[in-house]
């Protein structure tokens, strides 16, 4: 039995505490400029949604292609909710929080047990569709606001409650993958015939994690929506769910802590970018097909491990002579 | 009457939509790769005919095949840069790299036209045709007449042509084709110079039927047209004629008879409960498993 205070927790306990005093401070201080502040909440959610799609897409190495779709049935139910509830901030919030993210859970149950029947690129594109179903169902549907948005949503979430959850996300997801469960997800990825021959249960741990991460998905949407009072289902469509996925992919599949560092980047990359104007969304294509052909090509891949040989090598004749 | 017009109507769209799932199709066949900028080469094979034609005012026919080489020219290129040295890498690498090069084409084509809709003169110059009371536009008739004469050629330079029994052999089996004397590498390239060709007709006459082009007009065909060559069975030639025709069918019916707003969820609807009985599409090849 691992015993729960350990140095590595409290290193990442002392991380995520630390990182959010070091941002309060630098927001109320003034030294970070408005434009910054303003992209803290984006950067929280995109983290939020990169670290869930990674559950399916990196630890149950199932590609889909909708998750913006999850993320907005969790928006509109939480937003839904808050217009029409008439309590307190405090216990709404987190409520409707909860409540988009169930929404979204019993939205992946429907979706995934039909769909995780299918394979590779036929998931991927059954996903997709679901996706834009959705979006078209949201547009045409006049309680919703339809196309021109539900308005009028309190504007009552910050920075601080989407890193609450992102913290929430983050321990989730990292329990999960430590656990007998997230074994068994990764197993299913590994081989799935060899898991399903050693009685894993292929059913019930694609659904866990499909769900778990629509669950997070949809919770992220709450935050969303309550962060900028206004909710449009034309944000939720399908290039939405690729960003995720360019995210996930670059950060590294099956690794939380790419995921987090690449959202990070992604999110930060077109404003910083944003200088060169009308060329940032082709510098931004051209870097991201050059990451992907650099770190994946066999030729260059073995020219870098040649490369950091020679480092090493040239490194340890160094040491010795110390 | 009316049942007739929106038959025909969805005729011509489905095979628009066919034309271009035929290039997802033989591309995924050969290269196990989604090419998700496949849609954008649409585009830019409107643009480049909407340039030569109103620009450099260059007759519309030979408008048409510098589309088509300037298409297959692209196709080749980006197979060459950005998919040729990921072969071995896995595919959801490809498909981002896919993603990545339909950011660029579209930022290109946003940075060079402008985010302002380009009007397209239509280049069919053919009068309507009338029946009784039913009439047919010329865009109809040379549209439904383009893609049965290429769905002919194409079949028959596949099943009988040395290149496309090679064509056949590769998606088959690399390794096993490469070690019969198949050059791979040529054969690929010619299914992209294809494939982008057919995308590049398939552009002319969407322009033609629309009047329009801009940066994104090739997104949503080319996402239909990615699920009609899933509907019919990704990898099956066959299949994607089949599947373009009838999700063209079915958009059509549904914009008709249901709701115009509601006929994209109606299409998609129609592909989850097609792959929910017939895993692999209308007329794809079922796989056996090895462990």
């Amino acid at each position: 039995m691992k015993k729960i205070i350990n140095k590595k927790n409290i290193i990442a306990a002392a991380v995520a505490v630390g990182v959010y005093i070091l941002i309060t401070v630098l927001c109320s201080a003034g030294l970070l400029s408005r434009h910054y502040q303003s992209l803290l909440v984006p950067i929280g959610i995109n983290v939020i949604l990169a670290v869930s799609l990674n559950l399916t897409v990196g630890f149950l190495g199932e590609l889909t292609l909708g998750h913006a779709g999850f993320m907005s049935v969790g928006a509109y139910a939480g937003c839904l909710f808050t217009l029409y509830s008439d309590l307190p901030t405090v216990i709404e919030l987190p409520l409707a929080i909860i409540i988009g993210g169930a929404v979204a859970a019993v939205f992946g149950v429907i979706i995934g047990i039909p769909a995780l029947r299918l394979k590779g690129d036929y998931l991927a594109i059954v996903t997709l569709a679901f996706g834009e179903i959705i979006r078209s169902v949201i547009t045409n549907l006049d309680a919703l606001g339809g196309a021109g948005g539900l308005k009028g949503i309190d504007k009552s979430s910050g920075f601080t409650s989407v890193y609450i959850l992102l913290l929430i996300t983050v321990l989730v997801s990292v329990t999960l993958v430590d656990s007998r469960h997230g074994r068994a997800i990764t197993a299913i990825r590994d081989n799935v015939i060899a898991a399903e021959s050693i009685g894993i249960n292929v059913v019930f741990y694609k659904l866990l994690a499909f769900v778990s991460a629509a669950f997070f998905a949809g919770a992220a949407g709450v935050l969303y929506g309550h962060n900028l009072g206004i909710l449009k289902p034309n944000t939720f469509d399908f290039n939405k769910s690729i960003e995720i996925l360019v995210i996930v992919v670059l950060g590294g599949m099956g690794s939380i802590k790419g995921s987090i560092i690449s959202a990070v980047i992604i999110t930060l990359l077109p404003e910083v970018l944003r200088g060169l104007d009308d060329y940032r969304m082709l510098i931004y294509s051209i870097v991201l097909i050059a990451i992907m052909i650099v770190n994946n090509s066999s030729k260059l891949k073995a020219a870098k491990e040649k490369f950091i040989e020679k480092i090493r090598s040239g490194n340890t004749p160094a040491k010795e002579d110390a | 009457m009316e049942f007739l017009e929106q038959l025909i109507n969805g005729l011509n769209l489905g095979s628009i939509y066919a034309l271009i799932a035929l290039g997802y199709t033989m591309v995924y066949g050969i290269a196990k790769m989604l090419n998700f900028a496949h849609g954008d080469i649409i585009m830019v094979g409107a643009y480049t005919l909407s340039v030569a034609v109103s620009t450099f005012n260059v007759n519309p026919g030979l408008s048409i095949i510098i589309s088509m080489i300037v298409c297959a020219a692209l196709g080749i290129l980006t197979e060459k840069i950005a998919y040729k040295p990921l072969r071995k890498a896995s595919p959801l690498t490809v498909l981002i790299t896919a993603i990545g090069v339909s950011y660029f084409l579209e930022s290109l084509a946003l940075l060079i036209f402008g985010s302002k809709q380009r009007k397209v003169a239509s280049v069919i110059t053919m009068k309507p045709l009338s029946i009784g009371s039913f009439e047919l536009t010329g865009e109809s008739i040379v549209t439904l007449g383009v893609t049965i004469i290429i769905m002919v050629a194409l079949t028959l330079f596949i099943n009988k042509t040395k290149t496309g029994k090679a064509m056949l052999a590769v998606s088959e089996d690399k390794g096993a084709a490469q070690l019969m004397g198949v050059n791979v590498d040529f054969t690929i390239s010619v299914t992209f110079a294809i494939g982008s060709a057919l995308a590049a007709v398939a552009g002319t006459l969407f322009t033609s039927s629309y009047g329009f082009v801009g940066p994104y007009t090739g997104a949503m065909p080319g996402i239909k047209a990615f699920v009609a060559a899933v509907l019919g069975g990704i990898g099956s030639i066959p299949g994607a004629m089949l599947g373009g025709i009838i999700l063209g069918i079915i958009e059509s019916f549904s914009k008709a008879y249901i709701s115009t707003q509601l006929a994209d969820a109606i299409v998609f609807g129609v592909l989850i409960v097609v792959l929910l009985v017939r895993p692999t599409g209308l007329l794809g090849k079922k796989r056996m498993e090895k462990v």
